[in-house]
């Protein structure tokens, strides 16, 4: 039966009745574009900008997200010391074992230890939240067309009124960005939901714009460090490019 | 002693070559041999398609040192690399954009033989193994795709798998079968890993037969005359080769820009997504350098006959050299044809366009009408031309063309030009 069921699928993918789903993804408004200190080949992420973002990762977001593929010696890309990664790994109560008197034990975390998840399970983080489970956002801004702008957008995309006409099942809310406009998740970021220590002024979007700049962050943690290679090899290759050509004109140059 | 007559005056090269002749071929095949003189940059592409396969094969063998292949670990033993393994980010980017950039390098090498005639008389089999080569290279890259176990790979391996499912009768048991279970699983996952091992090696087997072909007949050029004496060409080394390595670094150049700077820019952000059997994408398509094929699929309004048109649209390219009656091997001289050769090309790209967007109101009209052409260049167009097109007066030889300005080679512009004024 599942088996039909999929080449019935199949067969409507491959001959385009099932796409679409297609339209709806599309139809979200364009996204404000907002300036990424990371974009471009010579931007690189601001790392004051990153701190803040995990300061609001860590609580807000974290308290329903994982952010499983990381461990805490990551934040040591951010500019956090060892000592301050330390502390913040051992906040957290990870579950080890089995000891040799076969229990399960907790203990501190370690920066070798990947970000504790705030649910047991998928099944306990759907459970916890009316059906649909929060994305681990890990990879996230690899994961979304528009990555830093579509998490900025998202995080700030809820109208205080949905638009007329538009349909919000029972617990779900209205967001501007979210493919199909009903998401999950309810507004999370308002003016002032952290205080940084730093002193800049956390407004909604000033908060969503950091978080986004984390999660760039930990999606691809060596960015900064491929595009610093990636000017060198480009150099490189212009110059020996050059050299190479000159050799070819001055062979060539020789035939009659 | 019946050795090997070697010329080497090294002696340990000349021991080995007396008993097993490699310097000697090297030598032949890679110094001596003669290439034609007024060969242009598309002539690289060979080259650089053979440097893209050998770059593919290393950072391959590198990743699966890493890679797990197993439904619940492949997907984070890949952000494992990308995060944890040294150079391990490099390693997969180059990888991931080495295949398009492969394809990228094929598919110009393809329209390049497809212009100046490389595929006829004597290079028929070079081309067919061209044609095998470019088979085994799609499954490849298919395979590959399957293997980070994203949302797009898992999808994409779903919907190309049950296209066998088209079939009559055997159908539904070769799908069961290339599953290796009764849907898209670890079984499939691991078969999909060994066989993106295995495919390389036996394309790099073809590869050796393709060049062994190649140099039977010799290389073609833009005039598509044969060599008719040594003022016509030139040795490989140091020549071609000082030519070719200027061309793969520019070549690299472009590569390493995507590869450092826009790795995912050709990546489909769903894959960073883990697989999920229960969830399907809105929008499933494969990676761009399928796209045309893929527009020919979706263009039939039937599954079977899509599949169908989709393998002809590939398989025809093995009768090519029959399809084509004209005597004549460049579009240079083929006014005619060279008209018809630019507008397939524009349908490939536009059925690429087609193959990219949900295929509905224009679209499909668009891939109807794109499909139509590809099969009628080949079917149609190629003989007909051939018998009824007067092709332009050639130069007696390539060395007339350069020596003597060659007269109505050169009235045709860039495609003609020798490369270097001589």
């Amino acid at each position: 039966m599942r088996h039909m069921k999929s080449v019935i699928l199949a067969a409507a993918l491959v001959l385009g009745f099932g796409t679409a789903g297609v339209a709806q993804a599309n139809e979200g408004v364009e996204l404000p574009q907002q300036s990424w200190p990371q974009a471009g080949p010579f931007g690189r992420i601001d790392q004051k900008q990153a701190q803040r973002g995990f300061q609001v990762f860590k609580e807000i977001c974290a308290n329903c997200h994982a952010l499983g593929l990381v461990p805490y010696r990551a934040l040591k890309g951010i500019g956090f010391t060892a000592d301050q990664v330390k502390e913040i790994a051992a906040a957290a109560q990870v579950t080890d074992g089995p000891n040799d008197q076969g229990e399960m034990f907790q203990r501190p975390g370690k920066p070798s230890d990947r970000f504790v998840k705030p649910f047991a399970n998928e099944k306990a983080a759907a459970a916890a939240n009316g059906g649909a489970a929060p994305p681990d956002l890990s990879v996230i801004v690899k994961a979304r067309l528009g990555a830093e702008n579509y998490i900025a957008a998202l995080l700030t995309g809820y109208p205080d009124e949905p638009p007329a006409g538009a349909q919000v099942p029972e617990g779900k809310y209205y967001n501007k960005y979210f493919p199909g406009h009903a998401i999950g998740m309810p507004k999370m970021l308002f003016d002032d939901s952290v205080t940084y220590a730093d002193g800049t002024k956390a407004t909604a979007l000033q908060e969503a714009k950091d978080v986004a700049t984390f999660l760039s962050y930990v999606s691809e943690p060596t960015q900064d460090e491929r595009k610093g290679l990636g000017a060198k090899v480009i150099l490189f290759l212009l110059v020996f490019a050059g050299l190479m050509y000159g050799c070819k004109r001055q062979l060539w140059a020789g035939l009659h | 002693m019946a050795l090997y007559p070697s010329k080497f005056n090294n002696p340990v090269v000349k021991w080995i070559d007396s008993r097993l002749p490699l310097f000697t071929l090297m030598h032949h095949e890679y110094v001596e041999f003669q290439m034609p003189r007024n060969i242009n940059y598309l002539w690289a592409f060979g080259a650089i398609a053979m440097l893209m396969l050998m770059t593919m094969i290393i950072t391959g063998i590198m990743l699966a040192m890493q890679y797990t292949a197993n439904t619940g670990l492949a997907f984070a033993s890949v952000e494992r690399i990308m995060r944890d393994v040294n150079f391990g980010w490099l390693l997969r980017y180059i990888h991931a954009n080495g295949s398009a950039f492969f394809f990228i390098a094929v598919y110009i090498h393809l329209f390049r033989g497809l212009y100046y005639g490389s595929y006829q008389a004597p290079r028929e089999i070079v081309w067919i193994l061209g044609v095998v080569i470019y088979l085994l290279m799609m499954a490849n890259g298919f395979l590959g795709y399957v293997l980070p176990w994203g949302q797009m790979s898992f999808w994409a391996a779903t919907v190309i798998t049950n296209l066998f499912s088209a079939l009559p009768v055997v159908g539904d048991p070769i799908v069961t079968w290339l599953w290796g279970g009764f849907s898209v699983d670890n079984p499939t996952l691991n078969r999909f890993f060994a066989l993106h091992y295995l495919l390389p090696f036996i394309l790099l087997g073809v590869v050796m037969l393709h060049i062994a072909a190649l140099h039977i007949a010799g290389s073609n050029n833009p005039l598509g005359i044969e060599i008719k004496g040594p003022q016509d060409s030139v040795p490989f080394h140091p020549y071609v080769t000082i030519k070719d390595i200027f061309a793969f670094i520019v070549f690299l150049i472009l590569f390493c820009a995507f590869v450092f700077f826009e790795p995912n820019y050709m990546a489909h952000p769903d894959n960073y997504i883990p697989a999920n059997p229960l969830v399907t994408p809105a929008h499933i398509v494969p990676e761009w350098y399928f796209l045309p094929l893929y527009a020919i699929l979706r263009a039939i309004p039937d599954k079977l006959g899509g599949m169908l048109a989709m393998f002809s649209a590939v398989l025809i390219l093995f009768v090519l050299p029959w399809l084509d009656t004209s005597k004549v091997k460049s579009c240079v001289f083929k006014p005619l044809t060279r008209v018809a050769f630019w507008l397939l090309a524009i349908d490939v790209l536009v059925l690429g366009f087609c193959g990219a967007n949900p295929p509905d109101g224009a679209w499909v009209v668009a891939a109807r009408v794109g499909t139509l052409y590809y099969f009628g260049y080949f079917l149609v167009l190629m003989p007909l031309l051939g018998k009824i097109e007067r092709p332009l007066p050639r130069p007696a030889s390539i060395a007339d063309s350069i020596l003597k300005g060659g007269g109505s080679v050169h009235a045709h512009g860039a495609a003609a030009q020798p490369m270097e004024k001589a």
